[in-house]
């Protein structure tokens, strides 16, 4: 053993610069709760609220839009009234539902900035943000795709949605072959957040990653 | 009013103001068709600015063939980008020679 050995020193959160924007949004807050618009308590609780979104809320209408047809029409015509009816809160902000079919494969970006269905399913991963993930997906989607582990073939159309204005996208993703008789709960296990996005399908059934455990369902 | 139904052929028009704009700089000039109309929103380009958004602006998803947007696309030219774009960032055109 190195007596020695010393990992080097992680810089902490202070010890970046303090941007200009994150100066401004410090300022706005202080001077909202100054103005008693809200408190911190309350400041506090929004967050965390929006912090524990996840993709599960996305991942259940999923679930559902494949085992009923008629929700999955009602759920395309308006996703944030298809959400009230699993007691779900899709937010005000539009959203609409981009059906994956054998002819196309739908993908999200966002290419202005990191606009995404916050409220179905949760934050966006870091790479959905970055500069490379939103200047590549519009310009070579396959191969992007493809660095995800996603081969779409040469027949399927790849459709490209670049949410530049007031909705947002969810891709409703292909319900995957072998998965007849699986109850809602378990296809739910089965939808994650890069399907909802696009970036992949739906977890195949013959995979070993521990989803499978409610096979007797069969 | 809306000036644009489902299935005009449109273009964007290639200009390059400065300010908060929410029509990409990549599609602009490009010909497209409008594939569905979601409503009519307050104008996100006076709303940054503090000022209410008015006129309001009908908001199109148009469709772009990737082939056309990009001269150097690789997938198949069946391939297609859509992008959601306010109505003054929109002019008529004709069929796609």
């Amino acid at each position: 053993m190195t007596k020695h050995h010393r990992h080097p020193n992680q810089p902490d959160i202070e010890d970046t610069p303090f941007t200009r924007f994150q100066v401004m949004t410090e300022a706005l807050i202080e001077l909202l709760m100054e103005k008693k618009v809200f408190s911190a308590k309350e400041f506090r609780i929004q967050l965390e609220k929006m912090d524990a979104k996840s993709p599960a809320d996305g991942a259940k209408m999923v679930a559902r839009a494949w085992i009923d047809p008629e929700y999955k029409i009602r759920m395309i015509a308006d996703v944030n009234l298809a959400a009230q009816e699993l007691s779900l809160d899709a937010g005000h902000i539009p959203i609409q539902v981009l059906e994956n079919t054998p002819e196309i494969h739908n993908v999200i970006v966002c290419t202005l900035c990191s606009c995404y269905p916050r409220m179905l399913i949760g934050l966006p991963p870091d790479w959905y943000k970055s500069r490379a993930y939103r200047s590549r997906t519009v310009r070579e989607p396959r191969i992007v795709l493809a660095e995800f582990g996603t081969e779409i073939p040469n027949d399927v159309e790849v459709r490209v949605h670049d949410a530049t204005a007031d909705l947002r996208y969810m891709v409703l993703p292909m319900r995957p072959p072998g998965t007849e008789g699986l109850s809602e709960d378990t296809l739910a296990t089965l939808v994650t957040r890069d399907s909802l996005i696009g970036v992949s399908l739906a977890m195949p059934l013959d995979l070993d990653n521990g989803q499978l455990e409610n096979k007797e369902e069969i | 009013m809306s000036r644009f139904v489902l299935g005009d052929t449109v273009q964007v028009r290639q200009a390059y103001p400065p300010g908060h704009l929410r029509t990409p700089t990549f599609i602009r000039g490009k010909r497209g068709v409008v594939e569905a109309s979601p409503g009519i929103f307050a104008n996100p380009e006076e709303l940054a600015y503090g000022r209410p958004g008015t006129p309001k602006q009908p908001l199109y998803r148009v469709r772009f063939l990737q082939s056309e947007v990009w001269s150097d696309y690789t997938g198949p030219t069946s391939d297609t980008i859509m992008v959601d774009i306010y109505e003054h960032w929109l002019i008529p055109d004709g069929p796609p020679s």
